[in-house]
């Protein structure tokens, strides 16, 4: 038996559809387009415009540059966010309880504020060279989902089996790579994959730190924007979204989108 | 293989709390000793020092003359069984089992012989490819069992291993544990705060309280001859009259409670000797309530009467204190009625006044 809808509510849904699907739709169309400037409907279909993309340098070098900053901040947020998880969640009762909230507060902090005082500190205080401080940069922006994440994986985690794995004979750091590193693996990749969305989308942050020279993808995309109104800045939203959907899409397939709800 | 448990005067610490004091306690070859006590006493405490994963701040715990005190956790050798199971939840049963194996380098077809063999033991080789998540409690213990056992440990220790069970499982499991331990003649620590389960399981039982062990005796003992009023209690001596000798003839002695009650006790019931100020106990079936105010015993006012089933309970009252006896299911009485409690001697012993 299905109970009728009530045509409001499917009305209400087509909506909030139209809402999150319309923008997209226009900025795909747009992309497509051959015309020289932006315009909805597209008039003729092309793939010039991603061609063009690749046609210029500042293009398929913040692209490289997006990747790079992406990979190596998600590694470095990474190797010091699960330890950091593991030791908060292992040593829960010992630890004061700011602890925790010291590796969340990146994310209380407006990602502008945060952006302006690297600018301040790490850029113009000591001096750090551009790519480095993307790195740092970024690594902050990350790192309290790498800790958010595999903190609620190991939550479900009894780390009784830790010490009976101990007491047969399994050294303890041989311990956490055999026996709780496999128990958070789902946690890993969702961090992973959240952390290099992140990344290769921020722009609060690259916007205080990229300079002369070196500059990642979104920022590129503005200061495109800025000069031209020709679908290439199209074109170039869609790779961003399609990379970010490819990303997703590995999610899906190993944990379930609901994960990242969670 | 098996070695004698000594622990040495230990002292722990959680922070600035202290958790255990003084304590000592000898596991003999092929022993099982029980560690019975409330939530909180330090038993879990007392197993996480010998495994290693605690450090006393005193005291020293040697295992077949092997001073451990200072050994990591993980080469001490010692097989776990833990309240809540602890598998890995990511390896199948027959990789659970064969963890510590390989942990000493035993790997293929002997790691495999040995796993078939303990699976077989415990009655799991059905499910040696399943995962840990899909399994019932009383076969994750078993599992548990088979990976401790499997390394051929020296000293086996439980962590109240069936306290996750329902009372049925919780009987037979008991049995096969015992078993197991006996045909292995594993030294063994078992801890519970369930007292059937310590007393039928143990060869003796450490009865402890806040950190310390009140006594360390065999069931009988315990169960018959208490050494402390904590004990006594603890093993269901509800009454404990204070008293004091005031004549001692030959064989006998009269002994006045508070109130001015006075008892006759023959000193051979009381093992030939009652000194000079010492404390009655008596289980509820040790005190029976007889209407007949000619007999020697406590005059007693009854009070709320209960249905055992064996017979009736009464709460009374005394002029040495509140009392709770028995009397026959023949000739239930009233609340209200005098009557006198005459100690039946098989069911009360003498404890040194605290
Ligand atoms: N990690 C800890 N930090 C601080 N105090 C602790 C810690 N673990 C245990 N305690 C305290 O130490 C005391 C002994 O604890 P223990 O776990 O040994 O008790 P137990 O006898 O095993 O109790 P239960 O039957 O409830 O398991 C308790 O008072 C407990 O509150
Ligand atoms: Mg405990």
């Amino acid at each position: 038996m299905t109970r009728p809808v009530h045509p409001l509510l499917i009305a209400l849904t087509v909506l909030v559809f139209i809402f999150l699907v319309g923008p997209l739709v226009i900025v795909v169309g747009s992309a497509l387009s051959d015309t020289t400037y932006l315009t909805f409907p597209p008039q003729g279909l092309s793939l010039r415009w991603f061609e063009n993309i690749f046609a210029i340098a500042a293009f398929r070098r913040t692209i490289i540059t997006s990747l790079q900053i992406a990979f190596i901040s998600t590694a470095i947020a990474l190797v010091i966010g699960i330890p950091a998880a593991y030791a908060l969640n292992r040593h829960r009762i010992q630890l004061p309880a700011w602890l925790s909230t010291l590796f969340v507060l990146p994310v209380l902090v407006p990602e502008l504020v945060l952006g302006f005082s690297l600018l301040k500190s790490v850029a113009t205080g000591f001096q750090v060279p551009i790519f480095p401080a993307l790195i740092i940069g970024h690594t902050l922006l990350v790192l309290p989902y790498v800790v958010r994440v595999i903190s609620a994986s190991l939550a479900n985690f009894d780390f009784a089996a830790e010490e009976a794995a101990v007491s047969l004979g399994s050294p303890p750091l041989k311990t956490f790579f055999t026996i709780v590193l496999p128990n958070v693996r789902s946690g890993v990749i969702a961090a992973f994959i959240l952390c290099f969305i992140t990344s290769i989308n921020d722009v609060s942050i690259s916007i205080f730190l990229t300079g002369p020279g070196i500059s990642t993808l979104p920022i590129q995309i503005l200061a495109h924007v800025e000069q031209f109104f020709d679908p290439t800045i199209a074109s170039v939203s869609v790779l961003l979204m399609a990379l970010t959907v490819a990303v997703m899409a590995v999610v899906e397939r190993t944990l379930g989108l609901t994960f990242l709800a969670k | 293989m098996t070695q004698k448990l000594s622990i040495s005067n230990i002292s722990a610490h959680y922070g600035q709390t202290k958790v255990l004091e003084d304590l000592s306690l000898e596991v003999g070859e092929g022993e099982l000793v029980s560690l019975l006590g409330a939530s909180g006493c330090g038993k879990t405490t007392t197993l996480r020092l010998v495994a290693g994963f605690l450090t006393p701040t005193s005291g020293t715990i040697t295992l077949g003359g092997k001073d451990l005190t200072r050994l990591p956790a993980h080469k001490r050798d010692i097989g776990l069984v833990f309240q809540n199971y602890a598998l890995f939840p990511h390896m199948s049963v027959a990789d659970n089992v064969g963890f510590g194996l390989k942990q000493r380098g035993i790997n293929g077809p002997e790691r495999k012989t040995r796993v078939d063999a303990m699976l077989e033991r415990v009655g799991l080789s059905a499910l040696a490819d399943r995962l840990p998540g899909a399994l019932s409690g009383g076969q994750k213990q078993r599992v548990a069992l088979a990976r401790a056992l499997v390394i051929e440990p020296p000293l086996l220790m439980f962590d109240e291993p069936l306290s996750n069970l329902d009372a049925k499982l919780r009987i037979d499991m008991r049995v096969e544990i015992r078993q197991l331990q006996r045909a292995n003649g594993t030294t063994s620590v078992y801890v519970t705060h369930d007292q059937e389960e310590a007393f039928s399981i143990s060869d003796r039982v450490a009865i402890m309280h806040q950190g310390r062990i009140m006594q360390l005796d065999t069931p009988e003992t315990l169960y018959q001859r208490p050494a402390n009023a904590f004990v006594a209690r603890f093993v269901g001596f509800e009454n404990l009259v204070p008293m004091r000798v005031v004549e001692r003839d030959g064989a006998k002695v009269t002994a006045e409670a508070e109130g001015g009650v006075r008892l006759t006790l023959p000193l051979e019931n009381y093992g030939g000797h009652i000194p000079d100020a010492f404390v009655l106990a008596c289980r509820d079936e040790g005190l029976s309530v007889t209407p007949d105010l000619a007999m020697e015993g406590i005059p007693a006012t009854l009070g709320l009467r209960t249905y055992l089933g064996r017979a009736y309970q009464y709460q009374a009252e005394t002029p040495a204190g509140h009392l709770v006896a028995n009397g026959p299911l023949t000739q239930p009485l009233e609340p209200g009625m005098a009557v006198k409690l005459v100690p039946v001697p098989e069911q009360c012993t003498i404890l040194a006044p605290e």
